[in-house]
């Protein structure tokens, strides 16, 4: 008869070892290179790191520039705007659809494939699973960032070279300067970026293999890119994760905005980390052995989604209790002072490049009167009917200039500024330059009213 | 003689909610051994299976792998390996990257791990630089169990193995478990293909709903139970139609005389009464050209049991 028995692993069995976990670096590596066998990750690296310098090059070539995007028509003068032109519209489309490729199907991939329970018995350990998925997704996002600021930087300093940059108030940066902000609102914009990964990764634990949760990133860029445009109070807007692509705007004035910028990023994030949070939450509780699973259905939703409506609300009553901003933030006082200082700023500019005596902004002492809808209703708000009249003075010359501007005003502070006369001050004519010829300076400019009240005036 | 439990559960019980999957198993397995595990859609197997690669925790109940009691949180000693519902590789991948990644995972140098000779012993060495996207089920098969191989496991479980090989792939398959059993790895293997547990397996388990309704050797299914379907192909039909008639315990089930295949007798009997009729047909001079059971002893007890379970709840 056979008898049975157990035996301890330290006696008859060769030793046992409990489950041995797979490191956090190795599981890492794997998915990685699981993210890098797929060809469209393979495709999308070589888009980040190719595509913005042909585009840079190709743009800064032709004789009509991308005056709609910001630093757009600084393209001929400039290498260093061309990467802040991209950064432009990968805020808009490229970041929110590139998180949602990486992060919003690091998860959902396993489901489609089935091979969970291959991963687990492998790693045998959710937990660094789950940081292995997350690092790696973090990883090959930021090397798809990197590519995007990178390719178009050396695509702008290829075609047209490291020259100063014109900032948003009109003052003119050096290379070094322009190179760093660059480079700073490239960071900036990673932390919107790890909230939509964050919310790419929530979606991907929360709805399986759904095509919803490989959308979710992109369609929450898209929810909030709706929202700036909203004429909403600037505590609604600064609270929201998607500010923070709007707020490196911030950094190309002088003094810097900070504030908006702060806000935008601690609010992005804050939102990274509890989506993370509650996507690590949803996989640890997900059963492994039930083959029905496809997604953690409508609790998860719940779960999943209501706390970050809860850090939005909180968000926004943080902001507003700390800086009192209830309003659009677009105020009479703001516009004046920031089309003026523009304007100063490009004065100088064109007095330099007409090779006329050099006047500094101190000496110019330019203000501006403006005036919405003709003085008629609330002066603040976003429009596109706001009207300037600038005002300055040349030193030994008792006539004050006087210049028109029509201002288009969007919700989030950005303005265009377009000369309405006189034409010899602020008309369109080219102006020869040591780079070539460029458009006048005042004809057209772009601008930015800080939202908050806290820097200094003037 | 003593054996070694690769796997000793007691009272084994898992619920999701209010769907109770397994309640109370019990289950031994000795190392060496290939274990059959069966059971009707449902039944748990999958579970089972789930807990014993670590893939779930065990509500209740007590289980030792290889010695080594697993606990409350999701983890299995090493040395176990294998595959629930299928294996499932990464289709981009090709099935040395697979492996390779697998080995670099336990921290094994991919160039010393032996990747060559586990796909070399499942038959993939010809395409073990192709994408795994382009395999068929049975190659997906034989590279999971190189997969499971490529960690020198000392517990192997197996979910159906056999799906999707031809009857090559599947002789190659058993003679790879055989070789693993002989050399002293623990082998459970859940199938539906009782012809695999049966050429396989010296004991099955069978579980319904949640339940080990038989656990035991293979032989003792056939002798402990019921009366199976037996296929008798004699020189003389209509003497062992008429030896049938007359042995006690021994029911002709089929009419062969309706059928095509009119020298075809199927009789129903326990094992003993089915020796007394062989015993006759001998003495009788009736040369029994065979004698095969109409289903399985197996598949016949897997039914048998299984609605017994059913009819019981």
């Amino acid at each position: 008869m056979t008898a049975t028995l157990t035996q301890s692993a330290e006696h008859e069995h060769e030793p046992v070892t409990r489950g041995r976990r797979v490191p956090v670096t190795r599981a890492c590596r794997f998915e990685l290179v699981k993210l890098v066998s797929q060809w469209r990750i393979r495709l999308l690296v070589l888009a980040c790191w190719i595509a913005p310098a042909l585009f840079v090059a190709g743009v800064s070539q032709q004789s009509t520039l991308p005056v709609d995007t910001l630093f757009g028509r600084w393209m001929h003068a400039t290498g260093w705007a061309g990467p802040l032109v991209v950064l432009g519209f990968a805020g808009t489309w490229a970041l929110p659809l590139l998180t949602s490729v990486v992060a919003g199907d690091v998860f959902a991939s396993e489901d489609r494939l089935g091979t969970w329970r291959h991963l687990l018995v492998a790693v045998r350990s959710p937990r660094r699973i789950f940081a292995a998925k997350a690092l790696a997704s973090l990883t090959v996002i930021l090397v798809l960032v990197a590519g995007l600021a990178c390719s178009s930087a050396i695509g702008g300093l290829l075609t047209v070279g490291s020259r100063p940059l014109v900032g948003l108030d009109g003052h003119l940066l050096s290379p070094e300067d322009a190179a760093l902000k660059v480079l700073l609102a490239w960071v900036c914009a990673l932390a919107p970026t790890l909230a939509l990964a964050g919310i790419g990764l929530l979606g991907s634990v929360m709805l399986g293999r759904s095509p919803m949760g490989l959308l979710l990133p992109a369609l929450v860029a898209i929810i909030m890119q709706v929202t700036q445009i909203l004429p909403l109070p600037v505590a609604v807007r600064l609270a929201l994760p998607g500010y923070a692509f709007i707020s490196w705007n911030g950094l190309f004035t002088s003094p810097t905005q900070l504030a908006p910028l702060l806000i935008a990023i601690a609010v992005s994030l804050a939102w990274a980390v509890l989506a993370t949070v509650l996507a690590y939450v949803l996989f640890q509780r997900r059963d492994f052995t039930n083959l029905a699973y496809d997604g953690s259905g409508r609790h998860a939703l719940t779960v999943g989604l209501l706390p970050l409506v809860g850090v939005t609300t909180l968000s926004i009553a943080a902001v507003a209790v700390s800086t009192s901003s209830m309003g659009s933030g677009i105020e009479q006082g703001k516009v004046q002072r920031s089309v003026a200082t523009a304007f100063a700023h490009l004065y100088r500019m064109q007095t330099d490049q007409l090779h006329r005596p050099a006047v500094t902004e101190a000496q110019l002492r330019t203000t501006a009167t403006c005036a919405k809808s003709a003085g008629k209703g609330a002066q603040e708000g976003a429009g596109n009917n706001w009207r300037c009249a600038v005002s300055w003075h040349l030193p030994g010359i008792a006539v004050t200039g006087t210049a028109i501007y029509q201002i288009d005003i969007t919700s989030d502070g950005r303005f265009v500024a377009d000369g309405d006369g006189p034409k010899e001050v602020n008309g369109y004519f080219l102006l020869r330059t040591s780079t070539g010829d460029a458009p006048n300076p005042l004809w057209q400019f772009d601008g930015n009213v800080e939202l908050l009240d806290t820097s200094s005036k003037g | 003689m003593e054996q070694l439990l690769a796997i000793r559960a007691r009272g084994i019980t898992k619920s999701f909610g209010d769907v109770v999957a397994l309640d109370g198993i019990d289950l031994d397995v000795t190392q060496g051994q290939i274990h059959g595990l069966v059971g009707p859609n449902g039944a748990g197997k999958t579970t089972l299976l789930g807990l014993l690669l670590g893939l779930a925790v065990a509500d209740g109940g007590r289980l030792e792998v290889l010695g080594t009691p697993v606990g409350r949180a999701l983890d299995a000693p090493d040395g176990v390996a294998g595959f629930v519902d299928g294996p499932a590789l990464y289709p981009s991948l090709t099935p040395r990257q697979n492996l390779a990644a697998l080995a670099a995972l336990r921290g094994h140098d991919a160039r010393t791990a032996g990747i060559d000779d586990v796909l070399a012993e499942v038959g993939l060495t010809g395409v073990a630089d192709d994408r795994v996207r382009g395999f068929s089920l049975g190659m997906r098969q034989r590279l999971g169990l190189a997969a499971a191989l490529l960690t020198r496991p000392r517990l192997l479980v197996l979910d159906e193995p056999s799906n999707g090989l031809d009857p090559a792939g599947k002789r190659h398959v058993h003679g790879v478990l055989n070789r693993l059993a002989a050399d002293g790895t623990a082998v459970v293997l859940s199938s539906h293909n009782m012809d695999d547990l049966e050429a396989l397996c010296s004991e099955v388990t069978i579980v319904a709903t949640g339940r080990v309704v038989f656990s035991g050797p293979l032989s003792k299914l056939a002798t402990d139970n019921r009366e199976l379907d037996y296929r008798l192909l004699t020189s003389d039909p209509q003497a062992a139609r008429r030896m049938a008639d007359d042995t006690p315990g021994v029911r002709i089930v089929d009419d062969a005389g309706v059928r095509q295949d009119a020298e075809l007798l199927v009789v129903r009997a326990m094992v003993p009464a089915l020796d007394d009729l062989v015993v006759r047909l001998v003495d009788e001079g009736v040369a029994l050209r065979e004698l095969t059971p109409v289903v399985s002893p197996l598949e016949a007890a897997f039914l048998a049991l299984t609605e017994q379970q059913e009819a019981g709840r």
